[in-house]
């Protein structure tokens, strides 16, 4: 299934935001953990990733450090900041009124479905 | 192949990657960094689950996505980024970063040095705005050695051709001061005028840093010329600015500081500005584009049309071109402008690329120059008698000389690439093997002409 762009960055934020609430990550992690918590079904472009975490980093939702990984490779580790915790927070009650508004709606067409298919029957 | 080979190439292919992203300028290299370590976790994380290095290398290009988008990206997110910036330097070099600082350190040093320089004869009696003689004789002397002085120190330039140098600004000391010229008198202005443009080479020589025996080291010093004629040009509009509202704002309280701008802001802000300017030039050559090209794109076009619409009228009209004492400067104005727009134009030209019809608009200007300076000089001969040589005529005449010469060949050689018959490299050449020609010529000036003319 493919989710489209306008989708993909309008929930890119809150889904960063969220994972980093979670715990300090960098960009190849955030990534993994988007598409185990998707099941595969949002396929982000890698590259697209660090332009958002810069954003957000300018915002001072996030700050940056660099580290020395395991591997020995210089790395860019992100931590939310309580700015972006005040954020994700507004975030999330916009996407829950959005999820909930939609849920009705959903309901409301299977409930008519429903009826039609009743009265068809009847 | 073995997979040791395979991690070999695919190294190379990182590298590749890396130096192609790397081109981006919305892309910094803090930023190259953070991607290719995501790079490398996903071929890492691709090879776990059994893919070859180098298809693993493939599909994580693949996922990271079309670099030209992704510099988009980049380039919306950090749109101050596509504009370079000079006073705030990017922030991820580390090592050239403390150089910087010792060069400004120098440079701003040296500016100050040429400040208290101009001001020293003072404590001789000798005032800038009553000995106006005396500083226009030495005015040069007062901050090109400073400013020879900076690039024998960034070049690291042998002791023994620092020397050479120091010696010529010493001889060109006891010339302006030791012969005995007619107050106001023409050759003394000569001097004044000459004695720059040949202290100019001795700059050159110690910029070009032990690369003046090659085109490209030459070519390079006339970049810098020109880069730093502009921003003397816009610094001096600053301090016009500055001066302007000085003496608005002291007036409204009652001081007078026209004294002040006289002697001391007008003197110092000027040899600063040559100093501050040339470290400019040099700390942003990399950063900014060149904008001495920039005007000849612009300019070239408009000067040939005016030159051709001349030609034109002069044809047309039959009218013989009047005479006059200062015709001959003019002339040789408009040869200097010529010269200079071709010289910038070469400068940034890339001499593999083929003739373009922006070659063929200059060869237009160099030889309709050439026609329009022909008519005036067929004209000045013609009177010449009349008016007799005095130093200045000679001068005037010498120079036209020089760059009527200069563009002649040139147009010879433009023609001959036109025609796919010479190479671009031949005329970048003839134009810096030309540039010690107007040196000589301006120390023979400097040299020559007061004893010749009897020091009037």
């Amino acid at each position: 299934m493919e989710i489209n762009k306008d989708l993909i960055a309008a929930s890119s934020t809150p889904i960063v935001l969220a994972i980093l609430a979670e715990e300090d990550s960098y960009g190849y992690a955030i990534l993994s953990r988007v598409r185990e918590l998707s099941g595969g079904r949002m396929e982000w472009t890698d590259g697209m990733l660090y332009p958002v975490l810069h954003r957000l980093e300018r915002l001072a939702h996030v700050e940056a450090r660099w580290e020395v990984a395991q591997s020995g490779r210089r790395r860019k580790y992100y931590r939310i900041t309580s700015r972006g915790r005040v954020q994700l927070a507004e975030e999330r009650r916009q996407w829950q009124a959005v999820d909930a508004t939609l849920r009705g709606i959903w309901q409301a067409l299977a409930l008519r479905c429903a009826t039609a298919a009743g009265s068809l029957s009847g | 192949m073995t997979a040791q080979d395979r991690a070999v190439s695919v190294e190379e292919q990182i590298d590749q990657w890396r130096s192609y992203l790397r081109q981006r300028q919305a892309i910094h290299s803090v930023d190259v960094a953070e991607l290719e370590d995501h790079l490398r976790e996903q071929i890492a994380g691709l090879t776990d689950v059994g893919l070859a290095a180098d298809e693993a290398f493939l599909v994580a290009v693949k996922r990271m996505g079309d670099l030209d988008a992704l510099s988009r990206e980049f380039a919306r997110e950090h749109s101050e980024r596509l504009w370079k910036q000079l006073v705030a330097p990017p922030s991820d070099t580390g090592e050239p970063r403390a150089a910087a600082r010792t060069d400004a350190i120098v440079a701003f040093g040296l500016a100050v040095v040429a400040v208290v320089v101009i001001k020293v004869p003072e404590l001789f009696g000798l005032q800038f705005d009553e000995d106006a003689a005396f500083y226009a004789r030495n005015l040069s002397l007062f901050v090109l050695p400073l400013l020879t002085g900076y690039f024998v120190w960034k070049r690291r330039l042998d002791t023994r051709i620092g020397l050479w140098l120091a010696l010529a600004f010493v001889a060109a000391a006891v010339l302006a001061n030791v012969y005995p010229f007619a107050s106001g008198g023409s050759t003394e202005a000569l001097s004044a005028l000459h004695l720059p443009v040949a202290l100019w080479l001795v700059v050159g020589i110690a910029y070009a840093g032990g690369r003046w025996g090659q085109p490209g080291g030459r070519m390079d010093f006339i970049r810098f010329s020109g880069e730093l004629f502009i921003y003397v040009v816009l610094i001096a509009l600053g301090d016009a600015v500055l001066t302007a509202f000085i003496v608005v704002i002291f007036q409204a309280i009652g001081i007078d500081l026209e004294a002040f701008i006289g002697s001391w802001l007008l003197p110092c802000g000027a040899v600063a500005a040559v100093v501050i300017g040339s470290w400019l030039v040099e700390a942003k050559q990399s950063v900014i584009e060149n904008m001495a090209p920039v005007l000849t794109r612009l300019f070239t076009p408009l000067f040939a049309l005016v030159l051709v619409t001349f030609l034109g009228a002069l044809l047309w009209t039959g009218r013989g071109v009047d005479v006059e004492r200062d015709l001959l400067i003019v002339f040789d104005l408009l040869l200097v402008v010529v010269v200079a727009l071709l010289l910038y134009s070469i400068s940034a030209r890339d001499p593999r690329s083929r003739p373009g019809a922006f070659d063929a608009v200059q060869v237009v200007l160099v030889v309709s120059a050439l026609l329009a300076d022909a008519v005036a000089l067929w004209a000045i001969a013609a009177r010449v008698s009349e008016f007799g040589f005095s130093p200045n005529r000679v001068a005037a005449l010498g120079l036209n000389v020089i760059l009527l010469v200069n563009l002649a060949w040139s147009a010879v050689l433009y023609i001959r690439f036109l025609r796919r018959r010479g190479s671009f490299s031949g005329l970048e050449r003839w134009q810096t093997d030309y540039l010690p020609v107007y040196a000589v010529w301006a120390a023979i000036v400097v040299i020559a002409f007061p004893p010749l003319f009897g020091f009037i």
